[in-house]
């Protein structure tokens, strides 16, 4: 099923031959996979954003070998290698709201430095000791 | 301008006009992000301090940049808005590491399942113990428990439990800067080596920001914090408000 699902999409894609447009190709794959997830996530009404069914989405596809990450690596890379980027007009945005935090500014930010710290000390620890403990039974 | 100063020099008046002219551009939001996040880089690498953190660095310049000349953060979005559209697709293509460590995925199933789950649990009572603590009031607190799951999940989970969303926001943001600066020293400190626990414990304290910077660190480590942006953001929905009613049901047996 999946295999016949891969040949008839790669033949599809594989007339529309040339490296230029390798690119809008990949771009197409997974801005197509993205909308999809948008569209489950809003007509299913899932507390589940888009971009993360987006994410499973692909990720399914890429185990059933329907897509290979060969078919998406360029932008993939581009992506990935410039995430922190993404992020300034997030970050640039906290000045809009500024304002509403005033009077509970350092509270905040008290807490999120203290859980950050809990969180990843807590987690850390918890997925070292399990594996560690699996890789010694194992052995 | 002329109103503030008295003496206002000719030259200034026509500095101000093509200011406007700049500012009122789209290109202008897209320069002056590029242009900080190259300083930021610029710094990082002669400094290779953690807390000088090229994201950080570009945030803060641009912050100091639109203060200093005026500039609401609105006109810096007309071009800004575009960098933030990569988000989206970027958090698809997360996927794709995730996959090429799926074997040590499957190996260590159990041991990230149990790690992210502990982790949001512990992570979201000690939100609404400390909030407590520092005397935040409900409205304030609702909104900081979703604050380590990625932003769209982190309004619904807010606006489900009657917080404030700008608020979630916010602390969202924040926490995922503190965690992409301090998470590798954070795992230092607590003697985190192993590089799925490095990656498990960023992606799950700090979403897809903490997630930068695990793929700076590594592949292993990117891909599993990638991984635990999704997983800790599920289980977060279900979590969250079981967690937050029963600290309020406890707070109010010992009242």
């Amino acid at each position: 099923m999946a295999q016949g699902i891969r040949i008839l999409f790669f033949r599809c894609l594989s007339n529309w031959r040339g490296t230029k447009v390798k690119l809008f190709r990949e771009a197409l794959i997974i801005l197509g996979i993205y909308l999809l997830g948008e569209l489950l996530s809003k007509s299913l009404n899932l507390p589940i954003p888009g971009n993360i069914l987006g994410m499973i989405i692909l990720f399914i596809l890429l185990c059933t070998k329907v897509i290979k990450v060969d078919n998406i690596s360029t932008v993939t890379s581009f992506l990935l290698d410039h995430l922190s980027f993404f992020f300034i007009p997030a970050g640039v945005g906290l000045m809009a709201s500024i304002g509403i935090i005033k009077s509970t500014w350092w509270q905040l930010l008290v807490v999120c430095i203290s859980t950050t710290v809990i969180i990843i000390g807590v987690t850390g620890m918890i997925v070292q000791a399990i594996s560690r403990s699996t890789k010694k039974k194992n052995i | 301008m002329s109103i503030i100063f008295f003496h206002v020099p000719k030259y200034i008046e026509v500095k101000v006009k093509y200011l406007e002219i700049l500012t009122n551009n789209i290109l202008f939001g897209l320069v002056i992000s590029l242009a900080a996040f190259e300083i930021g880089i610029f710094i990082n690498r002669k400094t290779r301090i953690p807390i000088l953190n090229p994201l950080l660095i570009a945030i803060a310049l641009v912050m100091c940049f639109l203060f200093a000349f005026h500039i609401d953060f609105d006109t810096y979005n007309k071009g800004g808005q575009f960098i933030n559209m990569f988000l989206g697709p970027s958090t698809v293509v997360l996927a794709v590491p995730l996959y090429k460590q799926l074997d040590l995925l499957k190996k260590n199933a159990k041991a990230i399942l149990t790690g992210i789950f502990v982790g949001s649990v512990i992570g979201i009572l000690s939100i609404i113990g400390i909030s407590y603590l520092v005397g935040l009031d409900s409205s304030i607190i609702k909104s900081l428990v979703p604050k380590s799951v990625t932003t769209p999940i982190g309004i619904s989970i807010s606006s489900q439990l009657g917080g404030l969303v700008p608020i979630t926001v916010l602390s969202i943001i924040v926490t995922g800067i503190i965690g992409a600066v301090f998470g590798p020293t954070i795992c230092k400190v607590f003697k985190i080596k192993d590089k799925v626990a490095v990656g498990v414990s960023i992606g799950t304290a700090a979403h897809a920001v903490g997630t930068s910077k695990a793929l700076e660190l590594g592949e292993i480590e990117g891909a599993m914090s990638s991984l635990s942006i999704g997983i800790a953001g599920i289980m977060t929905v279900i979590i969250a408000p079981v967690a937050y009613n029963s600290a309020v049901f406890i707070y109010h047996m010992i009242k």
